[in-house]
């Protein structure tokens, strides 16, 4: 495979005050591939995940060293932008959490906090991005609800859209399927196949059949330690270390 | 069984201290109702007092109270909003910002007639906005600034913090998110707290008593730099001074009786505010 490098995780500790939660992680991540992260719970995978589009920073006390490149260029950088940064990289949570406001609104939040004030192309991007996540057929006679009153799925699906809209160059999933039932689940594994074509795709799962289903590429975290990274078949057909096997195959606690 | 008996005789004892709140406030309504109700009259409503405050009206008193609530509460809540945004989304963990929590902690203990000489001092006489309604509601507003910081931190520290975290991650600003996101959220809870400071704020006597407050007006005000009659105020000034206690006695239940509806109008609307609010979340 041609793989082209999109983003690369160097060298990377982080601290939560004195304890540390990372140690050494290095990781690249390949354009236009989805790459899982799996491992215990408590071992770091949201810690990694959030540190990819800065969102530790809100996080008093936290400390991180090394680099995270995207397309070469440190996010940590010293002139980086923050802001910047996270509207090139986009996240959807654990917990599905639209905000409180019309379906439409929640898409459109995006595109408004860029300064879009084109009324048309608003309106059609926010159908498109709804389209692509799966969810138009289910809403599009009531975007002007609340977004709470939809289901999770279709809340978590709502979440998907809304960062889709901001057309992010890379798309980092902490859990995305957690909190729902399996048909919801599908849906949005589904959805990831369609969108690897376009984006670059980072998920947390801890899921291990979803991990193997959708992934191309699977990192192996352990107590804040990134134990394997390789392709997806591999990891889950011919491990190199006996801890991977021992996890993928449940023999582990 | 002897449980049974603690267990009933503690039920009885706290239904009785219930009750006897209630009580209280069934009386105390059913009180000024009664000596109250006799006074009020289409002329007590709209009408400026006369013959030495025996008779004619309070309106000036009902206008004057009004100016004072909505003027003071103009001064506290954007301050006061402004405080709490500062508290709770931007200052880190301090010993300034402690400072600043426990010195607002400390204001909402001091007496009001307290805030009332602080007013005379700075803004009647070294400010020298005089005895005038924009004194007594910068005083008011102080006092009760306290209260709708705290009401506002409170709200804000509720709304969760996935819809920050969702905010952000979108590539907003923080001061976006604030504005869109977080006040928006929190709106419903600032105005509880807002309304309960405006029920306060109507009521208080000892800060408007040398800042703002005037015994006897012919008129309505002229501009914020007047005097005012206010409906507390006036009850007091109707029970301690003049020459004709019986007819100023009646009149001045008259006008604890409009101070007690609309105190009471705007807790309820607060309570139903907060109900609303608690239903949808
Ligand atoms: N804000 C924080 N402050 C201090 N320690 C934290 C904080 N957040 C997480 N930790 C700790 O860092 C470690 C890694 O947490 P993290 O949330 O990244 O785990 P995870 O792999 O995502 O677990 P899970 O599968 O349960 O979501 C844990 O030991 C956790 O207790
Ligand atoms: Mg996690």
């Amino acid at each position: 495979m041609d793989e082209k490098v999109r983003m690369e995780i160097k060298n990377m500790n982080f601290y939560y005050g004195t304890k540390q939660a990372l140690c050494d992680i290095n990781i690249q991540v390949y354009r236009n591939r989805v790459t899982a992260i799996i491992g215990p719970s408590g071992c770091g995978k949201s810690t990694l995940i959030r540190l990819l589009n800065r969102m530790n920073d809100l996080i008093p006390h936290a400390r991180i060293e090394g680099e995270v490149l995207l397309d070469g260029h440190n996010i940590y950088g010293p002139d980086e932008d923050v802001v910047d940064v996270r509207r090139k990289i986009g996240m959807v949570f654990q917990k599905p959490n639209p905000f409180p406001k019309s379906i439409f609104e929640n898409v459109a939040y995006g595109l408004r906090v860029n300064g879009i004030k084109d009324r048309q192309y608003i309106r059609r991007k926010v159908e498109k991005s709804i389209k692509d996540a799966a969810l138009w057929g289910e809403v599009k006679d009531r975007l002007n609800d609340s977004a709470l009153a939809l289901s999770g799925g279709q809340q978590q699906r709502l979440c998907i859209a809304r960062a889709l809209a901001v057309e992010p160059e890379v798309l980092l999933m902490d859990e995305p399927a957690s909190a729902l039932d399996p048909t919801s689940t599908s849906k949005i594994e589904e959805l990831i196949q369609e969108l690897k074509k376009r984006y670059t795709i980072i998920i947390v799962t801890h899921n291990m059949q979803q991990a193997a289903r959708i992934s191309d590429y699977t990192a192996f975290l352990m107590l804040g330690q990134m134990v394997e990274y390789d392709l997806t078949p591999k990891i889950f057909t011919n491990p190199a270390k006996k801890v991977t096997e021992d996890y993928i195959t449940g023999r582990f606690g | 069984m002897n449980k049974d008996i603690t267990q009933k005789l503690g039920f009885i004892c706290l239904s009785l201290c219930a009750l006897i709140t209630v009580f209280f406030l069934g009386t105390l309504i059913y009180f000024i109702v009664v000596r109250g109700a006799g006074a009020i009259s289409w002329q007590f409503l709209t009408d400026v007092p006369r013959k030495f405050m025996t008779q004619g009206g309070v309106a000036p008193a009902i206008v004057g109270t009004f100016y004072l609530t909505l003027g003071s509460i103009m001064i506290a809540l954007p301050l006061g909003l402004a405080c709490a945004v500062y508290l709770c989304e931007y200052s880190p963990k301090s010993v300034v910002v402690n400072i600043i929590r426990i010195s607002i902690n400390n204001l909402a203990g001091v007496p009001s007639v307290v805030f009332g000489l602080f007013g005379m001092a700075v803004f009647v006489k070294f400010l020298g906005f005089g005895v005038s309604i924009l004194s007594g509601c910068l005083t008011l507003a102080i006092m009760v600034l306290p209260s709708i910081i705290s009401a506002s931190q409170e709200s804000l520290m509720a709304v969760p913090q996935s819809y920050r975290e969702a905010s952000l991650a979108l590539g907003a600003t923080q001061w976006y998110t604030i504005k869109k996101i977080v006040v928006p959220s929190a709106l419903p809870g600032i105005l509880t707290g807002v309304i309960l400071s405006v029920g306060r704020v109507a009521g208080e006597t000892a800060p408007i008593l040398f800042t703002a407050g005037t015994f006897y007006m012919r008129g309505y005000p002229k501009s914020i730099f007047s005097e005012v009659m206010a409906l507390p105020y006036h009850i007091y000034a109707l029970m301690t001074e003049g020459a004709h206690p019986v007819a100023q006695t009646k009149i001045a239940y008259g006008c604890a009786l409009i101070l007690l509806i609309l105190v009471l109008t705007v807790s309820t609307l607060a309570i139903f505010i907060r109900q609303k609010q608690r239903s949808m979340s």
